[in-house]
């Protein structure tokens, strides 16, 4: 059950393929056919000269027959549909919406201009920053850490097996986790319940004074109608707090009995089946405990806090010379903090691109950890006997020894994160397709997705394969030089 | 001026000592020392749990009837373990949509994969072995093509399709991926054959063995594993495909991918049909992850440039 691909078994220099044939044409003290001295040799391999002209010649004519047999089907399908549409997209680029007149370079000139499209090259270009390196840098750290580790198989699967399922299933599975309902998606449950445990939610977020009585709003809080005097009881209505969030600490509420300094009671003005008259304590209305209340002098500073007790009372008794208003600040109403809009406009493509690692980060471990198997250990020991701690080993020796390898990682994450697509588009729900799209994305949507524009279409297909067309040389001229 | 590091030379450093004028290593180090492998499992334990968080998230969710779904999230089964039920998975094995999907994929995966193997492994035997003007820059343009976008060739090929008939239909779904799967292909496959021992080529060649003789019985087999690797590639890169499945297949040939993505208008009230038909389509991919490890990895690692 291992997962690290051995490079001395099955096809040898996989990691090197990812991005074309590095070693693999010329792997080997020279391919077969290179050993050979080139093309054209087949016929006198050494073997019997004594062959006859003829002979030859028929062996030829087979020859030509079995490359029409072995590579005809495959060559008609490359050209046709491969080759020849890659001349009629370019063509449709530089046509109308419906192909029927050509515009020259109108669509390009709507590519780089159309608020969509735009927004599309600019997405990529977010994602090409940022995707790729993060990858490349979590591949890197987890492959060092698996490698330090004994039973690391488990951890390695765990971490490569996102790259078995599809976009779909993953963004499926990260719709689940960025739902913006704390009670549906995890991380907002997450940071919801860290949010909660440093600033406390209030207990009273919506309610309302009771009209006509002695509170009136201010600042997202309440304030007394009026200036009020110690000595005078000062009764506090309000209403509108549903049953399920009246604290299960609340006692009846009382009224104030008198005693010295400002005294009054904060209580939800509202008898349970009716019945109690509005701006007075009746029996069975229930003080509001824990309420942040504030004595506020003439010119505005707050002279005193308190909280209100189990029955709704608060007092102060050193103030005895008023007038003050009371008041109840804001941070007994803020409304709780309800998680983080994830897929809403601003945070989507960020969070797309973490789906992404997620699904991609086993993949650039994987391949990291088979440069580190093939790290030379004598480097590493040296470098440790010559008093190198483990970091500056890790960032003098191990780095540099696998640059290669994740250089190649980049490059082939980067081909992949030009051409996402699905990851988007099913990530993103309708109303944030906008602000996530992509270019491939927005190539579909011009295309097929009801635009039905196929100049513009083309014109972006055409600029994803400009995108792409360095890798392709890349390609080539490795081939070119490895044979 | 200390030479101790975290774990390394332990023989100059048996723990806890410090011998030969050596100065006794910092209470930080010390720690490392002790708790230094610990930390790193921990640490490993901690990221495994989180990469499987959104997995098992699903999973869970796919598991509750929609009520709970919509009520408390999929964690409170660790308190309340009864919510879980098979329900949403015997519905879905009943939605004719989501099971007629499943099996649209299946046809059009399987064809594709052979197909590709089949016509790349004729043509890379063909561009390794075989002798003809031009092989070497038609290799060239093999190689050129495996990083091609499907995006540059949707709206061509759909003419095409429409011309011939079978737009909409499985065959050009098919048909697609077998031209856009066959240059990885070749490239993988002829790169593997050219390793074949020459001798063993030139010895059946002798003996008058036909050319496709050569092929089945010399070249397939020992080209094994690359086909293996090759065919797993494909496979999933197949099954797992929406874009061309949306571009080229009507509603009725749609495959679970296709079928799953109508549903996503309205996640949270459909998550009771979505869940478990995400999980059904990733069933066949996982069990090709954890029966094909070795041959699955080399694949997706070798493809992974397409």
């Amino acid at each position: 059950m291992t997962i690290t691909p051995d490079p001395a078994q099955g096809i040898h220099p996989y990691p090197a393929q990812t991005t074309i044939g590095r070693a693999s044409v010329a792997d080997g003290p020279g391919g077969p056919r290179h050993a050979a001295g080139g093309p054209g040799h087949r016929d006198t391999p050494g073997g019997p000269q004594t062959t006859a002209g003829t002979a030859a010649r028929r062996r030829s004519r087979e020859t030509r027959l079995m490359v029409a047999l072995f590579l005809g089907p495959a060559l008609v399908l490359l050209l046709v549909l491969v080759c020849y549409p890659i001349v009629y997209t370019l063509w449709l680029s530089f046509r109308s919406g419906d192909g029927s007149r050509f515009v020259g370079f109108d669509n390009y000139i709507e590519m780089f201009t159309s608020s969509n499209t735009r927004r599309a090259i600019l997405n990529n270009l977010v994602w090409v920053i940022v995707a790729p390196s993060v990858v490349t840098t979590l591949g890197l750290i987890f492959a060092v850490l698996t490698e330090r580790l004994r039973r690391s198989a488990v951890l390695k699967a765990v971490l490569f097996m996102p790259m078995a399922i599809s976009f779909l299933a993953a963004g499926v599975t990260f719709r689940l986790v960025y739902d913006e309902n704390p009670d549906r998606g995890v991380l907002n449950a997450a940071v919801v319940s860290v949010h909660d445990a440093f600033v406390s939610p209030s207990r009273y977020h919506g309610v309302d004074a009771r009209e006509q009585g002695e509170l009136v709003p201010m600042n997202d809080g309440f304030q007394s109608r009026g200036p009020v005097n110690p000595g005078e009881p000062v009764r506090l209505a309000l209403v509108g707090l549903p049953p399920d969030r009246i604290p299960t600490d609340a006692k009846p509420a009382t009224a104030p009995t008198g005693g010295p300094g400002l005294q009054g009671v904060v209580w939800l003005d509202f008898s349970r089946g009716g019945g109690g008259r509005a701006g007075t304590v009746d029996a069975g209305e229930v003080g509001l405990p824990q309420m942040t209340v504030e004595a506020v002098a003439d010119g505005g500073t707050v002279v005193a806090t308190t909280r209100t007790d189990a029955a709704g009372r608060f007092a102060f008794p050193n103030l005895t010379s008023g007038p003050y208003v009371i008041r109840l600040p804001a941070d007994n109403f803020t409304e709780p903090f309800n998680g983080v809009s994830w897929l809403g406009p601003t945070l989507i493509t960020p969070a797309v691109i973490g789906a992404y690692i997620w699904i991609w980060a086993g993949f650039a471990m994987v391949l990291v950890s088979a440069g580190l198997a093939a790290l030379p250990r004598e480097a590493l020991e040296a470098a440790r006997m010559d008093g190198a701690n483990e970091w500056q080993t890790f960032r003098h020796v191990t780095v540099p020894l696998v640059r290669p390898v994740l250089a190649v990682v980049l490059v082939t994450l980067t081909i992949n994160v030009l051409k996402i697509f699905d990851l988007v588009y099913v990530l993103a729900p309708e109303s944030s397709q906008d602000d996530a799209t992509v270019v491939a994305l927005e190539m579909y949507r011009v295309s097929f997705g009801g635009g039905l524009d196929y100049g513009l279409g083309s014109a972006l297909a055409v600029l994803l394969f400009a995108l792409v067309l360095p890798a392709m040389l890349f390609n080539i001229r490795r081939l070119r030089r490895d044979s | 001026m200390s030479h101790t590091t975290i774990g390394t030379v332990p023989e100059l450093m048996p723990a806890g000592t410090a011998r030969g004028g050596r100065p006794r290593p910092g209470p930080w180090i010390r720690f490392m020392m002790r708790f230094g492998k610990a930390l790193l499992r921990l640490l490993a334990v901690l990221i495994g749990v989180f990469w499987l968080l959104p997995t098992f998230g699903l999973a869970v969710a796919s598991l509750r009837s929609s009520a709970d779904n919509s009520a408390t999230g999929w964690w409170t089964v660790f308190t309340a373990p009864a919510q879980l039920t098979l329900d949403n998975y015997a519905q879905v094995l009943q939605n004719e949509r989501i099971v007629e999907s499943l099996w649209n994929t299946v046809l059009i995966t399987v064809p594709s994969t052979l197909l590709v193997v089949l016509l790349g492994a004729l043509g890379a035997y063909a561009l390794a072995w075989l002798d003809f003007p031009g092989r070497d820059w038609l290799f060239v343009l093999v190689v050129a093509l495996i990083v091609v976008p499907v995006q540059v060739a949707i709206v061509p090929d759909a003419r095409i399709f429409r011309a011939l008939g079978i737009y909409g239909e499985i065959s050009a779904v098919i048909a697609f991926h077998v031209a856009f799967g066959l240059p990885f292909a070749i490239f993988l496959l002829r790169n593997f054959f050219l390793n074949i021992p020459r001798d063993l080529l030139e010895a059946a060649r002798i003996d008058g063995a036909r050319e496709m003789v050569i092929f089945a019985r010399v070249v397939l087999p020992i080209g094994w594993p690359a086909i293996a690797s090759l065919a797993i590639f494909q496979f999933l890169w197949v099954w797992n495909d929406l874009l061309v499945a949306l571009v080229f297949a009507t509603s009725d040939n749609a495959p679970i991918t296709y079928a799953l993505r109508e549903q996503m208008r309205s996640f949270s009230s459909n998550l009771d049909t979505i869940g478990p038909g995400a999980f059904l389509s990733m069933l066949v991919p996982l069990v090709v992850f954890f029966a094909f490890q070795r041959y699955f990895v080399q694949g997706v690692l070798a493809g992974s440039g397409k």
